[in-house]
């Protein structure tokens, strides 16, 4: 009995090395944060360095591994190895951007801490990704969002970024308290925490209807949190706006990558029936409970507002905002048609929308640390001062738009085709009218960076040499993803394979 | 003699539940906003561990209190230090005064 229990943990701490080095860098800069006493560059490349490496091991896993660790509590499946290869991709961007992140190094704020809270964050939206125990999801959302809510605070001077910390830590506190609750009554129906015993559960006994849709309902609060779907979005421009640069594109990636990752794999795992599921050859749900309306609702509403409010902001971090809602919108129309398709297109999105909107924030970020805006009026003739970065930032949003030969067209295409393949057409039109209507405001900033304010003056911008390449290491991908776009495909093609599911 | 049984408890965290959320919504003060939090989360609680106990299930339910509890002490730690921070930027902890970024 114990020698197996053991077997069972040594076997489990195999699977588990990423994470493993992923705590020990951790550590690590903590101690060496207070051996070295404020030398932020030492840190930020030790983090770098340990990020590289937890990105090694990830890479040993993405062979088809399928392995429950830790008794259920953890899995490695190629879904989650996916998920977290976008996670340490953004993080690693994350570090590099903050190196050169003007409004983190100005003033005489310690950094330490700041990398130990991405290095933190960064673990707990591992644990996010492979969880598949609803009480270890509960502590991995926590332990992400305790990161966020300090990280969206830390210029501790300044009154907006202060305003950002209270407004996510107020909306994040009370929705995690509420899906709490509601995995209470998941326990108290199934009388299991484990996704797959709850589907075992479910699968042998019939359950009352309301305290489940009751209970759904009320994680789905803490999902829609996440990944700021409409009605739980109202933090959303807030945080994004008060927070430092890095830290919303930090957010409005990464965090929300998790949180797809949780919710998809807890609604389809835990509502899955096998027997429907051989014969229809998609991923059916148990009878009487089909929890995808909702999503498709909610899907809708969150594009469509989203897409509407972004037309009137005036600031380029705000509409950025509504924009990461919309495209959180978008991708839910992915898990609406309950497919390996649908799965396979929501990763095909996301890993485009890892390049596309870590770019326009990272050009943002840039811009504002040299004329000190973010208003989009600031931005006329920007296209004559810093040719160079104007255009990149304009491939961005086309990109964002979803308009060929940018990998966003790419994204938006799988999504749509899985759609109408599902018979789904309405959604597909919502979603395709809705890339209309993104069009106008992406097209806004573009005016105002070219065609704006031409004959002035323009004293040239200057950039220097690794802030140029960053910029290349994120649009080169959106170009050539855009075109040559089917190793991306085939990767998220073999990476639906969701453990629990056959 | 009235025995107490699961209906109960499970009124009893739905009462501490709707208490909780009433709080959240009507309170300005940031404190007391929280202290709504910590009554959801112990309303939660109640749940665990009184299906843990009626129910005859496994100890999970008890687990997960016990890590509920750890969590709310370490969330408490992280809010009450963003209020401190609030309170000395705005000398105010009203979140309906605190709201410079919606124009």
């Amino acid at each position: 009995m114990l020698q197996s229990t053991l077997d069972g943990i040594l076997n489990s701490l195999k699977v588990f090395q990423p994470e493993i080095t992923l705590t020990v860098v951790l550590c690590l800069i903590l101690i060496l944060d207070l051996i070295l006493k404020n030398r932020p560059k030492i840190i930020a490349w030790s983090l770098f360095v340990g990020l590289l490496i937890t990105g090694y091991f990830l890479i040993q896993q993405t062979n088809g591994l399928t392995i429950s660790a830790f008794e259920n509590m953890f899995l490695v499946d190629p879904f989650s190895v996916y998920f977290r290869m976008l996670i340490i991709l953004t993080s690693i961007f994350i570090v590099m951007f903050s190196m050169m992140s003007g409004e983190l190094y100005n003033g005489k704020r310690k950094l330490g801490e700041y990398y130990i809270f991405v290095a933190s964050a960064t673990l707990g939206m591992f644990l996010m990704s492979g969880a598949g125990n609803l009480l270890m999801m509960y502590l991995a959302i926590e332990l992400t969002s305790l990161s966020f809510y300090i990280l969206s605070g830390y210029k501790k001077e300044v009154p907006d970024s202060n305003e950002a910390s209270l407004k996510y830590l107020i909306y994040g506190a009370v929705s995690s308290g509420m899906m709490l609750y509601g995995i209470s009554i998941i326990y108290g129906l199934t009388g299991s925490l484990d996704f797959i015993n709850i589907n075992k559960a479910f699968q042998v006994s019939e359950v009352s209807f309301l305290p489940l849709v009751a209970a759904n309902i009320l994680m789905l609060v803490g999902f829609g949190f996440k990944i700021s779907a409409v009605p739980f979005h109202f933090w959303t421009p807030d945080v994004y706006e008060g927070a430092p640069i890095t830290i919303t594109a930090f957010l409005s990636v990464a965090s929300k990558a998790a949180g797809f990752a949780v919710l998809m794999r807890y609604f389809f795992t835990a509502y899955y029936n096998p027997v429907a599921s051989a014969l229809s050859g998609s991923i059916a749900t148990l009878s009487g409970f089909d929890w995808n309306i909702i999503i498709a609702i909610i899907s809708v509403a969150t594009m469509t507002i989203g897409n509407f409010i972004a037309i009137w902001q005036t600031n380029l971090k705000r509409l950025l905002a509504y924009s990461s809602i919309a495209h959180a919108g978008y991708m839910l129309m992915g898990i609406v048609v309950l497919s390996n398709e649908g799965i396979a297109a929501i990763l095909i999105y996301f890993a485009v929308y890892l390049f596309m909107n870590l770019g326009a924030f990272y050009i943002v970020m840039l811009i504002a640390d040299k004329i000190g805006s973010e208003d989009i009026e600031s931005y006329k003739g920007l296209g004559y001062k810093t040719p160079f970065m104007a255009v990149v930032l304009s491939i961005f949003l086309i990109s964002l738009t979803g308009l060929p030969p940018t990998a966003g067209f790419i994204g938006k295409l799988y999504l749509f085709a899985a759609l109408i393949n599902h018979q789904w057409i309405w959604l597909a039109i919502v979603g395709v009218l809705n890339s209309v209507v993104s069009l106008y405001y992406y097209v806004k900033v573009f005016r105002n960076m070219f065609l704006k304010n031409i004959d002035e003056q323009h004293n040239e911008i200057k950039f220097n040499a690794p802030q140029i390449i960053v910029a290349l290491l994120l649009v080169i991908p959106t170009l050539v993803f855009g075109l040559y776009f089917s190793p991306l495909v085939n990767l998220a093609q073999a990476s639906v394979s969701i453990l629990g599911l056959k | 003699m009235l025995t107490v049984g699961l209906t109960h408890y499970l009124v009893l965290s739905a009462i501490l539940f709707s208490l909780g959320l009433f709080g959240v919504v009507t309170r300005r003060n940031a404190i007391l906003v929280l202290m709504g939090v910590e009554l959801i989360l112990n309303s939660a609680n109640i749940n665990f561990i009184a299906f843990s106990h009626y129910g005859n299930l496994n100890i999970d339910g008890q687990l997960a209190a016990v890590f509920v509890i750890i969590l709310a002490a370490a969330e408490a730690a992280v809010a009450l230090a963003i209020v401190l921070n609030i309170y000395k930027t705005f000398q105010t902890v009203n979140v309906d005064e605190i709201n410079k970024l919606k124009e």
